[in-house]
Parts: structure tokens; sequence; C-alpha cells
């Protein structure tokens, strides 16, 4: 045997191995139930009452928060907008800004993070006490598969929700920033629109945005699918769960946000 | 139960479907990209700057067309740039274009003057005066080179060159 | 093994990784009896309940139920066997997003295309005879739970099973409830020709209602049968456990205390500290 290495050094390699092994099996594990979950979609398009029932939970549930906070968002970025474009002499493109800055960014990724907090959470409680409650092995017990039944259906309700939502928060956010500009600060209307229709392309901005909140939405709620599915079905359990769904799918939003900017935006 | 959930999905959905249409219509130049009834034109240009498609075509100062495409012809060495004008309205054939700025951060765009001729322009007709976009490093070059070269002779402008100040002139 | 017998287990063995849990079992179920699994806490009762719906699978031997062998059964099979087979869980495992009504609709709307009058006659008639038909718009948590179990126990033959499976079904309830319960159990089973395996460690409702007894008792390599039969055959046993059981005797060989070191160590030696 060469020189022993210290205790506490080796614990801690110990534990560093051990804690990257069972991140691995954990992306391994989330990896599988996405595509199990995937596979069982198709079947959906028979029952729209299924999806439209979570698209109604998901959806219309957050509306007031990504509302309210998409409007907070607009009257913020048309005060600091002017106050930046001033210096410039650029007060009529501020309409541009604010528009290109939620379209582009903004609305996509505050509305997940949003969504993340707001419904993935819930998500991930309901499922987490569905499954503590055995009602996900009563339903396997009586031959209907819980993953086509629970969770399909709300990956579905996620992936139309969220680029709706993203959507009216910027929409909401533009009137926003028009209400701080125009309204209150008195910049020229037509310039206002003007500038903005001038600058902001519907594919490469508007379009790109909603991929973006359709690639959020999708990534956000199958955390939260996941995490409620492999809870432990105790207290703690469950409160680990919904934290662990809005650390990892926040910071998963934006870290994606960054490669899908990358991909669409390097052009310019 | 159903029903009501049913309602608000639907109203849910018709809701982001008018905040799209805003997007689309109000805040991004969708509509604006297609100019009905139109007959293209090309010109040729030295450099076009940061002319993109899609950007505006005006004449005095009102949208008559946008900027089709643009492409580089490695005959002439020469940026060519597809227009689409509106069909309501006619230009002589000698009209002249120009790349202009809209605003300090503006955007580059076409600027159409019209000629004097009686003809008007046809469809695949090539708009023959053209002026270049301003370019910031060739216009300090060139007032470097005019001051240091006041003093013994003003050289004329090079031909296809803007003159000094890089103010609009015919080519 | 009569050809039958709605569910067998032939020599099934099954564990946890390395904690052995079931060792070497046979059992079988006869067709239209009463059959219940006794034992103590922890025996590994409710592990043979998801043995015998396939929701795991044994490590060696064979479950067949209804001659269809569980050990890699395909999806389709395995589904279809659980069509036929009622399972409650212990606290009933009601959908709590959905009334009691829509809970017992569930396996109709999943596995049939009947009508939606034909569902609510079916549903109505179900709730009837586990005698909640009046709480059939409220939603589980505005009903207690005992009746909650008998809910989930309506839902469970609603689709008219052949074998009904019950965990615990008299755990927690009032001796009215018990009652009711028991002789739920019975009176159904008979009314559906179906067979049903109860697994408790309530004697006096078993032995009320039970056609056969079968009782497990803690072993080293995992849970064994100790008895099968009548219940006055086991009452009559001389099987020390059975009877420490049955009798509920405090000590026996079932110790009372759990291993610790030696009492004096414990007080005044060098194991005085938990």
């Amino acid at each position: 045997m060469s020189t022993p290495t210290p205790p506490g050094l080796r614990t801690r390699v110990e534990s560093l191995g051990g804690s990257f092994l069972s991140v691995l099996e954990q992306a391994g594990a989330f990896l599988l139930l996405f595509l199990a979950i995937l596979r069982r979609l198709p079947v959906l398009f028979a029952r729209p009452r299924l999806v439209a029932a979570q698209v109604h939970f998901l959806g219309n549930y957050s509306l007031a928060i990504i509302l309210v906070s998409g409007l907070f968002v607009g009257l913020v970025l048309g005060l600091q907008g002017y106050y930046t474009l001033r210096r410039y002499g650029s007060e009529e493109a501020l309409g541009l800004l604010v528009a290109l800055s939620l379209v582009r960014e903004l609305g996509p990724v505050v509305t997940a993070l949003l969504f993340a907090g707001r419904a993935g959470t819930a998500l991930t409680a309901e499922i987490g006490l569905m499954k503590a409650g055995e009602q996900l092995s009563a339903m396997e017990a009586m031959a209907v598969d819980p993953v086509a039944r629970v969770l399909a259906p709300r990956l579905a309700g996620g992936l139309i929700a969220v680029p709706v939502l993203a959507t009216l928060f910027s929409a909401v956010g533009i009137m926003g920033g028009w209400l701080v500009g125009v309204g209150l600060i008195g910049v020229d209307q037509g310039a206002f629109w003007s500038q903005m229709s001038g600058g902001v392309a519907f594919y490469d901005d508007v379009l790109n945005g909603l991929v973006k909140a359709i690639v959020f939405g999708l990534v956000v709620t199958q955390i939260a699918l996941y995490f409620g599915y492999s809870a432990r079905p105790t207290p703690e359990g469950v409160s680990r769960a919904t934290t662990a769904t809005v650390v990892v799918g926040s910071l998963a939003v934006l870290g994606l946000d960054f490669v899908l900017t990358a991909l669409m935006f390097s052009g310019f | 139960m159903q029903a009501k959930i049913n309602l608000a999905v639907g109203a849910f959905l018709v809701l982001g479907l008018l905040g799209m249409l805003f997007l689309a219509l109000k805040v991004s130049n969708l509509m604006g990209a297609s100019v009905p009834k139109g007959y293209q034109v090309y010109a040729l240009f030295d450099d076009i700057g940061g002319l993109k498609p899609s950007s505006a075509v005006r004449s005095a100062g009102v949208l008559v067309g946008r900027v089709q495409s643009i492409d580089f012809d490695d005959q002439r060495y020469q940026a060519r740039v597809t227009l689409l004008l509106d069909g309501n309205v006619k230009f002589p054939k000698d009209s002249s274009a120009q790349i202009l700025t809209s605003g300090l951060l503006g955007e580059k765009y076409i600027g159409l003057q019209p000629g004097a001729e009686t003809d008007m322009l046809a469809s695949n007709d090539r708009i023959v005066m053209t002026q270049s976009a301003v370019v910031l490093e060739n216009l300090i070059s060139q007032f470097l080179y005019n001051r240091s070269s006041s003093e013994p002779s003003g050289s004329a402008p090079t031909a296809g060159q803007s003159d000094s100040l890089g103010l609009p002139g015919l080519k | 093994m009569s050809p039958s017998s709605p569910l067998v287990f032939s020599n099934v063995c099954f564990g946890y990784g390395m904690r052995p849990v079931i060792d070497s079992l046979s059992l079988e179920v006869k067709a239209g009896e009463v059959l219940a699994i006794m034992g103590g806490s922890g025996v590994g009762k409710t592990t043979l309940l998801r043995l015998m719906t396939g929701l795991v699978a044994s490590s060696s031997g064979s479950v067949s139920v209804f001659n269809q062998s569980l050990s890699g059964v395909s999806h389709q099979d395995l589904f279809a066997v659980r069509r036929r087979m009622g399972l409650l869980f212990q606290f009933g495992a009601l959908f709590t997003d959905l009334s009691c009504f829509e809970n017992v609709a569930f396996p109709l709307r999943e596995h049939t295309t009947l009508s939606e009058q034909m569902i609510q006659d079916i549903v109505l008639l179900k709730l009837e005879s586990v005698g909640l038909r009046g709480a059939a718009q409220l939603m589980p948590s505005e009903i207690s739970g005992g009746m909650a179990r008998r809910v989930a126990l309506a839902r469970a033959i609603a689709l008219d099973p052949e074998l009904i499976l019950y965990d615990e079904p008299f755990a927690g309830l009032d001796p009215i409830s018990l009652g009711v319960t028991a002789r739920l159990i019975r009176r159904l089973n008979d009314a559906l020709g179906a067979s049903s395996v109860v697994v408790t460690h309530d004697v006096a409702e078993t032995f009320a209602i039970a056609d056969r007894i079968a009782v497990l008792a803690p072993g080293k390599a995992g849970a064994r049968l100790v008895a099968v039969g009548e219940p006055t055959s086991l009452r009559e046993s001389q099987d020390p456990y059975l009877r420490q059981f049955l009798k509920g005797e405090e000590d026996g060989p079932v110790g009372f205390h759990y291993p610790a070191p030696n009492l004096s160590d414990s007080f005044f030696g060098k194991a005085s500290r938990p």
C-alpha cells in the first residue's frame, strides 16, 4: 500500500464521486420518464378533456400572476429604457427597445420562471401526494397506466399553456411600456409604434421567442413531473421535491435560454 | 363542470391568439412585409451598409415598397438589391436610389428620387443611378485625405464615391 | 392444483436486495372462497398482495392468476388479468380530485364504452351495495375513513371482478364499521360468485367470515406459512406461534424485548450510553 490518504480527504472525494453518480442516475431516470411520457402523448388526441383540464389548471390559474408581472415588467422597461435612450437622444426607439426585450427574452424566460414557481410546484406536490396516497398504485392495479392517465396530460397541458402565457406576458408588457412611455413620459406615439414595427421581425423575433417558450414549457413541466413522481412519500420528501422543481427548473430555463439565444440570434 | 372548464380553456386560447395577433400585426411588421400587386426592379450598389431584406423603400418619406432580396453580383462585384414596389406607384426610368439612415440609431432604408423621363420603370428594370450607404471608416479616411490634400490641390472624389462629406449626390 | 383456482402461489420467494421477505411460499386460493392471510405486522402480507397483482415480481417460483403466470408476463396480458381483479388498498386510495361517484365510475370509464346512463346506473348500484349511494356527490375529503374505504370497495367491484383482494380492510375501524365491513366482504364474495383474499391481523372478524385462514410467521429466510386451514382447526392447533398469535399472548416465539445488550451492562457497564 502506498502512502495512505488522509481520511478526511478520502471521504470527501468518495462523497463527491457518490454525488456525481447519483446525479447521473437521476438524469437517466429523468430521461427515461420523459421518453415514457412522450410515447403516450399521441393517445391524448383521443382524450382532449384530460388535456383541457390540465390547460385550465396550469394556464388559467397562472394567468393572474403572468398578466400582472408582465405589466410591471413592461412599466419598468419603459422607465429604464427611456432614461438610458435619452442619453443618446434616441427616446423614439423606446417602443423598439421594450418590444424586442420582451419578445425575444423576457417574455419566454420570465414566464417560464414564474410558471416553474407557481404551476411547477403545484404539479410536483400533486403528483407526490398522489403517489404517497397510493393513488398511482391503485390506478395500476386497476389496469390503468398512470403515466398515460396522469402524467402525459399534464405535460401536454404545460406544453400548450406556457407559450400562450409567454405571448400574453409580452403583449401586456408592451402595453405597459406604452403606458409609461407615451402616456406618462410623453414619447411620440407614432414614433413609438412605427420604430417598433419597423424593427421587430415576425419570423426572427416573435416566432423565435415562441419557440423558446415552447421549449421552456416542455422542460419545466417535465422537471415538475419528474420530481413529483420520484418524491419520497413523506412530508419532507414532497417539500424537497417542490424545492427541487423550482431550483432545477429555473436553472434549466436560464441555461437553455443561453443556448437557444446563441443558436437563434447569432446571425445578427 | 366540464363545460365550465372547456369555456375557460377556450377563452384562454382565444386570449393567446389575440395576443399573438397583436404581436404579429402591431408590434412586428408581418403585414407590412407584403406589398400588394407589386412589381420588381433591381439596383446595384457598391456598399449596402446595414440594409436588410424587408427594409423599407421610401419616396418623399412615404413607404412605396420593400427590399425583397439582396444578392452579390460576382461579375461586377457589387451588391444587387431587388426592390418590390407598390403596383399603384410608377417611377421614371431615370429615378435614383440612395441608401439612407432613419434617425441616429435607426436602420437603413432606400430612398427613391424620381427622375425626369417620361418612360416609367417596368418590371425587372434596373435603377441605374445609385448612391451607396455611408460607411463611417470611408468617411473618416476621406475627411483626413481631403484635409491633407486641400493645400496642394483638392483632388476630385473618385468615381463611385460620394463627395467629401458623404452628402447625397448623384453618381 | 385445480384448474379453476383463480390464484396459485408455487414456491414463491421474494426479497428486497439482500433482505429476504418471503420464503418459498406455496398457497392456492379455491374458487368461491374467502381466504384470510394473517400474520404479525411487517411480516410481508402487503408484499404478498403486490405479488398477486403483479405490482412486484417474485425472485423465484411462480404466481399464477387465472391460470396466467405473472413472471415475464406481457403488459397486455397483465392488464387483462388485472381487469378481472379488484384490489382494495389499506386506506382506500381514492382519487382525491374526483367525487365518490367519479371514483367508482373510473374503471368503467377507462375500460368500457358504456353509455353515460349505464355508467350512472352501475355506479349507483355499486354504491348502494356498500350503503353509500347517498354520498355519491361528496368528495373523498368530506367523508370519514371508514366510508372512504367502502367507496374504494365499490370501486374495486365496479367491473364485477372474479378475485377481490383486501389489504387490511379492518385497520382502524370502529366496532360498527368493523362488523359492516366484514359482512360486506362475505356478502359481496357470495353475490358476485368471486373469490376473496383478505390480508389482515384482526382475529375476531376474520374468524367470523373466512372459509380458510393462512398464517404467516417471520423467519430468518423470510416469512413462511405456518398453518393453512379452516378456522376451527386453527383454533385447536398446538403450534406455539399460532397460539401466541391467536390468543394475543405477550411473550412466546415472538419475543417481547427488542434485542438489546445485557441489562447490567446497560445500567452499570460500558454499554450505558444508548
